[in-house]
């Protein structure tokens, strides 16, 4: 059963390395993705940190901008 | 009607989606992985080679259908001046890529043992190549015409997908317009498919498994977009 999920009657190689490439598809374009949300993220964090009171205040009455912070590490 | 698509109420719900959606994805993924693999039975000429399908066919699917989404929503963004209609068909483009280089990566796998070549010049393998080339050329003019001008790069990019489009049925109808080494289509929506139903299942568990990591990339590529807009309204502040 182990065997001949492995081999696959001589077709495994083809099988599974076409399997195999998918899922390191997946997991690459993941990381790329996730890597450059973090990316924005930290950027909008340093910026937002860096804001005067009076600028910040005005930056978190736009709702968006809440919605960034509160859910900032939601992925 | 467009008031909907505003980025501040979309926010609300792509920002708390993706983990739901990674969930859901990796539940699907895991039934379709153990009914490719598995469970579902190997065919009567092609062996177990047949269970390369199970990856090929929904990739070939979805990225077709994540270009004829862009060319959409680029069009009538590009009609209607929806700024965010932009966005999204951005976000969109990085899965529609991958997917279709999974498509021509495991179609070259699955050549090899059933046509003994890795790669023929047929229609629909060389359309298929020619869409990889539209999807390359919409994210360049992104990154090259971002930080210049938005008018520019909305109408760049509605222009690669308007050309880009007229390939979808080509790809789609190559198989029959010309003779090809690719098979013809063994589902159809509008007639009794070829395919069995121990093998249209795992399929089709499959393609909603592709769908959802799609849905799952363009929702973080979307958080991403939007994040990257407020850092530059945080510089003009």
């Amino acid at each position: 059963m182990i065997e001949n999920l492995f081999f696959m009657n001589g077709y495994g190689l083809y099988v599974w390395s076409a399997f195999t490439f998918t899922l390191v598809s997946f997991f690459t374009l993941f990381l790329i993705i996730k890597i450059q949300y973090n990316k924005e993220k930290n950027k909008f964090i340093a910026k937002f940190g860096s804001l005067n009171s009076e600028r910040a205040a005005f930056a978190k009455s736009q709702s968006i901008n809440k919605e960034i912070l509160s859910n900032i590490s939601n992925i | 009607m467009f008031k909907y698509f505003e980025p501040n109420k979309i926010f609300a719900i792509t920002s708390k989606a993706p983990k739901y959606v990674l969930f859901l994805f990796i539940v699907i993924l895991s039934i379709g992985l153990t009914e490719a693999l598995i469970l579902s039975p190997e065919d009567y000429k092609q062996s177990h080679s047949v269970r390369i399908m199970y990856v090929h066919v929904p990739a070939a699917w979805i990225s077709l259908g994540i270009f004829s989404a862009i060319t959409f929503l680029s069009v009538i963004g590009y009609i209607f001046k929806i700024r965010n209609f932009f966005l999204i068909a951005k976000s969109l483009a990085p899965s529609g890529l991958v997917f279709n280089i999974i498509a021509l990566v495991t179609g070259s796998i699955w050549g090899k043992p059933t046509w003994g070549t890795w790669w023929a010049w047929d229609a629909r393998i060389t359309s298929m190549l020619i869409l990889a080339l539209f999807y390359i050329m919409y994210l360049v003019a992104w990154r090259i015409f971002e930080d210049e001008d938005n008018d520019k790069v909305f109408k760049v990019t509605s222009i690669i997908t308007i050309l880009g489009i007229i390939n979808v049925p080509i790809i789609k109808y190559s198989v029959d317009w010309w003779n090809t080494l690719h098979q013809p289509a063994s589902i159809n929506i509008l007639s009794k498919s070829s395919i069995h139903i121990s093998m249209l299942f795992p399929l089709l568990t499959m393609t909603a498994a592709f769908a959802l990591f799609s849905l799952l990339i363009f929702l973080m590529k979307y958080n991403t977009e939007l994040i990257k807009i407020k850092n530059k309204g945080l510089d003009r502040l």
